[in-house]
C-alpha cells in the first residue's frame, strides 16, 4: 500500500517531501507546526512581559527591551500563531468538509504557507539586532521615528507573510465556490466551511489595506517618503484608519473560524443538528459585513469629532446582535440534546461565558463616552484578551481536540486534555479577569512598570500568577500531543460520531482523499447516512481516473527569495552589499516565477486500476 | 460534572473577593470614583452598558447551566437520539429583538453625551491652557496670562478648562482618570478637551498612547485649587522674576553653574516660550521629581548626574557637560529653592 | 498520457478558457484577486486624496499637470484593453495567430503608456523639481501613480513570457485560461488608470 511506504521514508525523504508538498493535509500540518511553535514563542514573551509586572517599578527587563517584548507578543500571536493555526485547520478540513479532493490552487496553497513561514522568521530574526519596539500597531510617527532597524524587520516580515495569507483566502474561496462535491449547496455546507469562506472574503478586502499601510511605512523609513512626516505635510493619522480598516476585520478573521469550530462540536457532542443553521449563516455573513464598517471604534481617542464616533459607536454596538443570535443558537442547540463531555467539548463549552463576557465589553467599549476611560488601558487588554483568548485559543485547541484523529490519527489522551483545560481555564480568567479592574483604577496599557502605592499591586500578582497556569496548561498540551502520537493507538475513521464529510473518508486520509467524490443529500451528510440510509456515502461517480498536481519546490524557494529581498531592503541604506540581496533575492523570486509560468504542470492521474487496487 | 460547574463558582467568587480588596483602586487616579464632568458621565456609561449586560451574561448562563445539567448523556441511553431540531422562528425573533432594544437604550445617551464631551462652545470665555506632549513631560501654556509650566497643571475647581492639546513628537494621550477620559495628543493636529473638576485635589495625569521606552514614566498632576487660590497663583507666577537672587549662597553658586552649563538653552524659568526641556519657574513646588519620583534633593542629584536611570531613552541625557557630585547638589539647591508661589499642592483642598 | 489529448482536443470548445476546472479556478480567481487589488487601490486613492493639498511649499497639483500627455496616456491604454478584447475574441474562435496579433499590439501600446509615464515623471523630477520626497503630496502621488505603472510593468512581462512561451504551440485548454486572465488583469489596470486620469490628474487641475 502506497501509504505504507510513506510512512518508512528516510527523513531526507520525509522533509523533501514537506518541502515539496502541494497536498492541503500536509499543508495543514505544516501551518500546525509553525503556528503552534511561534504560539509557544509569543507564550514566552507573554510570561516574560507578565513577570516583569509582578510588582511595582520591578527591573526584570529594561524599558526598551519591554516595548520589544510587547510589540513581538502581540504581533507574533496575531499574525504567526492564531492566525496560521486557523488556517492550519481549515486547509486540514475544509476541503474534506466540502467532498473535495484538493484546494483550487495547490501550488498557491504552498506557496502561501512558505511565504507565512518566511515573513514570520524575518520577523523574529530581529531579535539578533533589536526588535520591533512601537506596538504591534506601530503607530506613526513613533514607528517612523524608531532608531535601529527593527520595525523594518516587522513591515518586512508583515508584508511577506500577509500576501501570503492573501493567497490563502483567494484560493479557499476559490476552492468553495468550484470545487463542492455534488449536491453539496451553499446552504448544505457546514458551519465551518461557511465561516471559511466568510473570513476569505475577510482576508481578501481587509489585508490589501494593511498591505498598502506597510508600503508607506516602508517608503517612509528606507526611502524618505514623507507620509507621515508632519514636517513635510504628512499625516500619521492616515495609518492609523490603514492599520485599522484591516485590523477590525482582522479580529473577526480570527473569530469567524473559531465560530465555525464550535459549531461544529456543539452539534456533534450534542448528537443534534445546529440550531438555525440558516440565522447562524446570515449572522457570519452580517458579522463580517459590519465588521468592515467599525475600524474607527479604536480611534475614538484620536479626535475625530462628536459625529464620528456616535456613527462608528452605534454601529459597533450593531454587532453584538449577529454574535448573540449566535450565542443562542449555540445554548439551543445544547437544548435538548444529548451531551458528551470531552476534551474538544469543554474547550467548547468554556468559551461560552469567557466570549460572553468578551462580548459584553465589547459592547461597553463601543460606548464611545465610556471608551474615553476604557482606550488604551488594561480594560481593553483585558477585553481582546478574552476574545482572542476565550474565543480564538479555546477555539483552536477545541479544533485540535476534535480533529486531531483526523489530522494525527490518534484521539488525544482524556486525562492529560482535561488537565490542560482546567489549568488553561483557571490561568486564563485569573490573568485577564482582574484587567478589567486594573484598568478602571487607572492603569494604562504597554506600561513598562506601574507605580508602587497606586492600588495596582494585587492585581498584578493574581494576572502574573494566572500567566503561569495558563503556561502550564500548555505545557500538558504539549505533552499530550507526543504522548498520544507515541503512546496511544491509531484512531478509528469516525470516533466521535460525526455529522459531516471529514469523517466520511477512510483512516487514515488517502491523499486524493475521495476515491469517488461523495453524493450529498443534505446538511449533515454523514449523519443523514447514518441515520437514514447504510451509514456510508454514496459515491455520485463511477471509479475514474483522479488527477492530481504535482509538487514543487517552486514555492518554497520563490519565498526564499522574497526572505533574502526583504534583508536587502531593510539594509540598503547601511551599506552597499545589501543591494546583492535585494536584486538577488528579488531575481530568485521573479526567476522562481517566470520558471512557474514557462514550464507546464500538468499534475498527473491516479489510474482507476490503481484506485481498484487499494482496499477499501 | 458537578466538579467543573463547582470549580467555575469557586472561581466567580474568588475574582469578586478580589476585586472587593482592590476596591476601587487609589484615590485620585481611579475612574471608579469621579471628580469631575467627563470622568463622572463616562461612569454613567460605565455602569448602564454594563448592568444590561450583566442581566444579558445572566441569562446565557442560567440556560447554559441548565442546559448541561439536563442534557448531559445519561447512563444505559448511550443510544438516545435527541430530536433534529432546525430552528425556532418565534425564540430567534426574540433573541434578535430584545438586543436591539438593549443597544438602543445604551446608544441614545452615548450619543447624548459623546457631543455633551466634545462641545467647545464656551471656550472663548474660559480658561484655555496650550498642552503640549513631549516625550516624556508635559508643558502648559496659559493662554494670554504669560504662565508657563511643566509637569504640574494648576486649575480652579468648578469651572471648565479647555486643553488645546498638541505634540512635538510623537502621539501621546491625556488621561486623568479621575476627572477625565482621555484624549490623544497628536503631531498633526490640536485636539481640545475640557475638564471640570467638583473637588479640590492633587489629580494623577498619565500618557495613554505608547511613546518610548518612558511612556510608564510619562505621569504629570492636576493641581485642582480654589478660585482664590488659583488667582493668587497666578498673580504670583505673573510677578516672579526670574533674575531674583536666591536667599542662599549654595543656590546662587548652583544658579551660576545652571548658567555656566548652559541649561538655560532648554529650560526656560520664567515666562519663557523656551520648552526643549521642561519649564521650571516652580520646580521647588512640584509634586513629583520627573513625574514619578519623590521630590527629594538626593534624587534630584541622582537625576541630574545620570536622567537614563530614571527615564530611560530621555532627550536630556547626553546633551549636557558632565556634573560633578558637588555641582549637581548646587545646581538641586538652586532648583529646589524655585518656589514662586504661596499656592502648593498642599492648598489643594485635602 | 490522456490529458495531452484532453487538453488538445480535435475541436475547441467556444470557451476554451473555462473548458476545464483548472480554467474555471483560474478564472474565479483571477476576479477575486482583482477585488483584493480594488482595496489596494482604494487605499492608495484615499491617502492621495488626504494628501493630495499637503505640498508643504512645494508644487501644486495645478502647477504641475497638464493634461495633453495624460489624455494621450489614457487613449493609449483604453485602446490596448480594446485590442485585449479583440484578442480573446480570436482565441474564443481558436484563431491563435491574430491573437497573438492583437496581443502583440496590446503589449505595444501598454509599452508606450510606460514610456509615456516614465517621460512625465522625468519631467517631473527634473523640470519641475518635483519628487517622492518633496512632500507629503509627491509621495503619494508617485506612490499611487507608480504603483499602478507597476502593474503595467508586470502586465508586460506576463503577456511577455505567455506570448513566447507559447509561439510555437498554439492554442489549447491549458494555456487559453492564462491568457484569459491576462486580459482581465489587463482590463483592470485600465480601469484603474480612468480612475487615476480623473481623481489626479482632471480633479487636479480643476480643484
Amino acid at each position: 500500500m502506497s501509504i505504507a511506504t510513506t510512512q518508512n521514508k528516510s527523513f531526507t525523504a520525509a522533509l523533501w517531501d514537506y518541502l515539496t508538498t502541494v497536498d492541503h493535509k500536509k499543508i495543514g500540518k505544516l501551518y500546525i507546526y509553525a503556528g503552534g511553535f511561534f504560539f509557544l514563542l509569543g507564550g514566552l514573551e507573554a510570561l516574560i512581559i507578565r513577570i516583569q509586572l509582578i510588582q511595582p517599578e520591578n527591573n526584570f527587563i529594561s524599558a526598551g527591551l519591554y516595548n520589544e517584548m510587547i510589540t513581538m507578543h502581540g504581533t507574533t500571536m496575531i499574525f504567526l500563531a492564531a492566525m496560521p493555526l486557523l488556517l492550519g485547520l481549515m486547509n486540514a478540513v475544509m476541503p474534506l468538509q466540502i467532498g473535495a479532493r484538493d484546494v483550487a490552487f495547490p501550488f498557491v496553497n504552498s506557496l502561501g504557507f512558505w511565504l507565512f513561514l518566511f515573513g514570520g522568521i524575518m520577523l523574529n530574526v530581529s531579535w539578533l539586532t533589536g526588535a520591533p519596539d512601537a506596538g504591534w500597531t506601530a503607530y506613526s510617527p513613533l514607528s517612523t521615528q524608531s532608531p535601529g532597524h527593527g520595525v523594518d524587520y516587522y513591515v518586512l516580515g508583515l508584508q511577506i507573510s500577509g500576501a501570503g495569507t492573501l493567497m490563502g483566502g483567494i484560493n479557499f474561496l476559490v476552492t468553495i465556490v468550484n470545487m463542492r462535491a455534488p449536491g453539496m449547496t451553499y446552504m448544505r455546507m457546514p458551519l465551518f466551511t461557511w465561516t471559511t469562506f466568510v473570513v476569505s472574503v475577510l482576508i481578501l478586502f481587509a489585508f490589501p489595506a494593511l498591505t498598502v499601510g506597510l508600503f508607506l511605512l516602508m517608503f517612509d523609513r528606507m526611502f524618505d517618503a514623507a507620509f507621515f512626516d508632519v514636517t513635510l505635510g504628512g499625516n500619521g493619522i492616515i495609518w492609523q484608519h490603514l492599520f485599522w480598516i484591516f485590523g477590525h476585520p482582522e479580529v473577526y478573521i480570527l473569530i469567524l473560524p473559531a465560530f465555525g469550530v464550535f459549531s461544529e462540536i456543539f452539534a456533534t457532542f450534542s448528537k443534534k443538528r445546529l440550531f438555525g443553521y440558516t440565522a447562524m449563516v446570515f449572522a457570519t455573513i452580517l458579522i463580517a459585513f459590519l465588521g468592515f464598517m467599525v475600524w474607527a471604534h479604536h480611534m475614538f481617542t484620536v479626535g475625530m469629532g462628536p459625529v464620528a464616533n456616535s456613527i462608528f459607536a452605534v454601529a459597533t454596538m450593531a454587532i453584538a446582535v449577529p454574535t448573540g443570535i449566535k450565542i443562542f443558537n449555540w445554548l439551543l442547540t445544547l437544548w435538548g440534546g444529548s451531551i458528551t463531555i470531552n476534551s474538544a467539548m469543554l474547550w467548547s463549552l468554556a468559551f461560552i461565558p469567557s466570549f460572553t463576557i468578551g462580548g459584553m465589553t465589547g459592547v461597553m467599549l463601543a460606548t464611545s463616552v465610556a471608551d474615553y476611560q476604557y482606550h488604551d488601558s488594561y480594560f481593553v487588554v483585558a477585553h481582546f484578551h478574552y476574545v482572542i483568548v476565550g474565543g480564538v485559543v479555546f477555539g483552536i485547541l477545541a479544533g485540535l481536540h476534535y480533529w486531531w484523529p483526523l489530522i494525527f490519527r490518534r484521539v488525544l489522551n482524556e486525562k492529560l486534555g482535561k488537565l490542560a483545560f482546567w489549568t488553561f481555564f483557571i490561568g486564563f480568567h485569573l490573568t485577564f479577569f482582574i484587567q478589567h479592574f486594573l484598568g478602571l483604577m487607572g492603569m494604562p496599557r504597554r506600561y513598562w512598570v506601574f507605580l508602587d502605592e497606586q492600588g495596582l499591586d494585587t492585581g498584578n500578582l493574581i494576572s502574573t500568577i494566572g500567566a503561569f497556569f495558563m503556561a502550564f496548561g500548555v505545557i500538558v498540551f504539549l505533552i499530550n500531543a507526543f504522548y498520544s502520537w507515541f503512546k496511544e493507538e491509531p484512531s478509528p475513521q469516525d470516533p466521535w460520531g460525526g455529522r459531516t464529510l471529514e469523517w466520511a473518508v477512510k483512516s487514515p486520509t488517502p491523499y486524493y482523499n475521495f476515491k469517488q467524490l461523495p453524493l450529498v443529500r443534505g446538511l449533515d451528510p454523514l449523519w443523514i447516512e447514518k441515520t437514514e440510509g447504510n451509514g456510508k456515502m454514496t459515491p455520485a461517480e463511477p471509479v475514474g481516473d483522479i488527477h492530481m498536481p504535482n509538487g514543487s519546490i517552486i514555492p518554497f524557494i520563490m519565498s526564499l527569495g522574497f526572505f533574502i529581498a526583504g534583508f536587502g531592503f531593510i539594509y540598503h541604506n547601511d551599506t552597499n552589499l545589501a543591494y546583492i540581496l535585494l536584486f538577488g533575492g528579488m531575481a530568485i523570486a521573479l526567476g522562481s516565477m517566470l520558471a512557474r509560468s514557462l514550464k507546464d504542470d500538468l499534475g498527473y492521474h491516479i489510474s482507476k486500476e490503481e484506485l481498484e487496487r487499494e482496499a477499501d | 460534572m458537578k466538579g467543573w460547574m463547582g470549580k467555575f463558582k469557586v472561581l466567580s467568587l474568588l475574582s469578586l473577593v478580589a476585586l472587593f480588596l482592590s476596591a476601587c483602586g487609589m484615590e485620585n487616579l481611579t475612574a471608579l470614583d469621579p471628580k469631575g464632568y467627563g470622568a463622572e458621565k463616562s461612569l454613567d456609561l460605565i455602569i448602564l452598558p454594563t448592568v444590561i449586560m450583566l442581566f444579558v451574561l445572566l441569562i446565557v448562563m442560567v440556560i447554559f447551566t441548565i442546559a448541561l445539567v439536563r442534557f448531559r448523556k445519561k447512563k444505559g441511553q448511550e443510544d438516545f437520539v435527541p430530536k433534529q431540531v432546525e430552528g425556532n422562528k418565534t425564540l430567534e425573533t426574540v433573541w434578535t429583538v430584545i438586543p436591539i432594544i438593549l443597544i438602543i437604550i445604551i446608544a441614545v445617551p452615548t450619543i447624548i453625551y459623546t457631543f455633551k464631551l466634545a462641545d467647545e462652545t464656551e471656550a472663548k470665555d474660559s480658561l484655555n491652557v496650550t498642552v503640549t506632549g513631549n516625550q516624556y513631560w508635559w508643558h502648559f501654556n496659559y493662554e494670554g496670562q504669560e504662565i508657563q509650566t511643566s509637569q504640574d497643571l494648576y486649575i480652579p475647581v468648578g469651572q471648565k478648562v479647555y486643553l488645546n492639546m498638541k505634540s512635538s513628537d510623537v502621539i501621546h494621550s491625556l488621561w486623568v482618570p479621575t476627572l477625565s477620559g482621555k484624549m490623544d495628543v497628536n503631531p498633526e493636529n490640536e485636539n481640545t478637551l475640557y475638564i471640570e473638576a467638583y473637588e479640590e485635589g492633587v489629580y494623577w495625569g498619565k500618557c495613554a498612547e505608547l511613546c518610548g521606552p518612558s511612556h510608564s514614566l510619562m505621569d504629570f498632576k492636576i493641581v485642582v485649587v480654589s478660585q482664590e487660590e488659583f488667582d493668587q497663583w497666578v498673580a504670583d507666577l505673573q510677578n516672579f522674576d526670574p533674575e531674583t537672587q536666591p536667599e542662599t549662597q549654595t543656590a546662587v553658586d548652583g544658579r551660576a553653574l545652571f548658567e555656566e552649563n548652559n541649561c538655560i538653552a532648554c529650560h526656560a524659568v520664567g515666562s519663557s516660550p523656551v520648552q526643549v526641556g521642561p519649564n521650571l519657574t516652580n520646580f521647588g513646588e512640584r509634586s513629583k521629581l520627573a513625574g514619578v519620583e519623590e521630590m527629594t534633593k538626593d534624587k534630584l542629584i541622582e537625576w541630574l548626574l545620570d536622567p537614563e536611570s530614571i527615564k530611560p531613552g530621555n532627550n536630556m541625557t547626553g546633551k549636557y557637560p558632565e556634573l560633578s557630585e558637588e555641582d549637581a547638589a548646587l545646581i538641586a539647591d538652586y532648583l529646589l529653592q524655585l518656589k514662586p508661589s504661596e499656592i502648593t499642592t498642599e492648598d489643594a483642598g485635602n | 498520457m490522456g490529458h495531452d489529448h484532453s487538453l488538445n482536443p480535435e475541436t475547441m470548445p467556444h470557451n476554451p478558457e473555462k473548458a476545464t476546472l483548472e480554467g474555471k479556478n483560474k478564472f474565479l480567481g483571477l476576479w477575486f484577486f482583482l477585488g483584493g487589488e480594488t482595496v489596494l487601490f482604494a487605499s492608495l486613492f484615499g491617502t492621495y486624496l488626504a494628501l493630495k493639498n499637503s505640498t508643504a511649499g512645494g508644487p501644486t497639483s495645478e502647477e504641475l499637470f497638464g493634461l495633453e500627455l495624460v489624455f494621450l496616456m489614457t487613449m493609449l491604454l483604453l485602446t490596448s484593453s480594446l485590442t485585449s478584447v479583440y484578442a480573446m475574441y480570436h482565441m474564443k474562435n481558436n484563431n491563435f495567430k491574430k491573437m497573438q496579433l492583437w496581443l502583440g499590439i496590446t503589449g505595444l501600446l501598454g509599452l508606450v503608456f510606460l514610456g509615456c509615464e516614465i517621460y512625465e515623471f522625468y519631467h517631473y523630477i527634473h523640470g519641475e523639481h518635483f519628487t517622492f520626497r518633496s512632500s507629503a503630496f509627491g509621495s503619494a502621488f508617485y506612490t499611487l501613480v507608480g504603483f499602478h505603472g507597476g502593474h503595467v510593468l508586470f502586465g508586460l512581462l506576463w503577456l511577455s513570457a505567455l506570448m513566447i512561451r507559447n509561439a510555437k504551440r498554439g492554442l489549447n485548454l491549458y494555456n487559453a485560461p492564462k491568457f484569459n486572465t491576462f486580459s482581465l488583469y489587463w482590463h483592470f489596470i485600465d480601469v484603474v488608470w480612468v480612475f487615476i486620469f480623473t481623481v489626479v490628474y482632471l480633479m487636479g487641475k480643476v480643484a
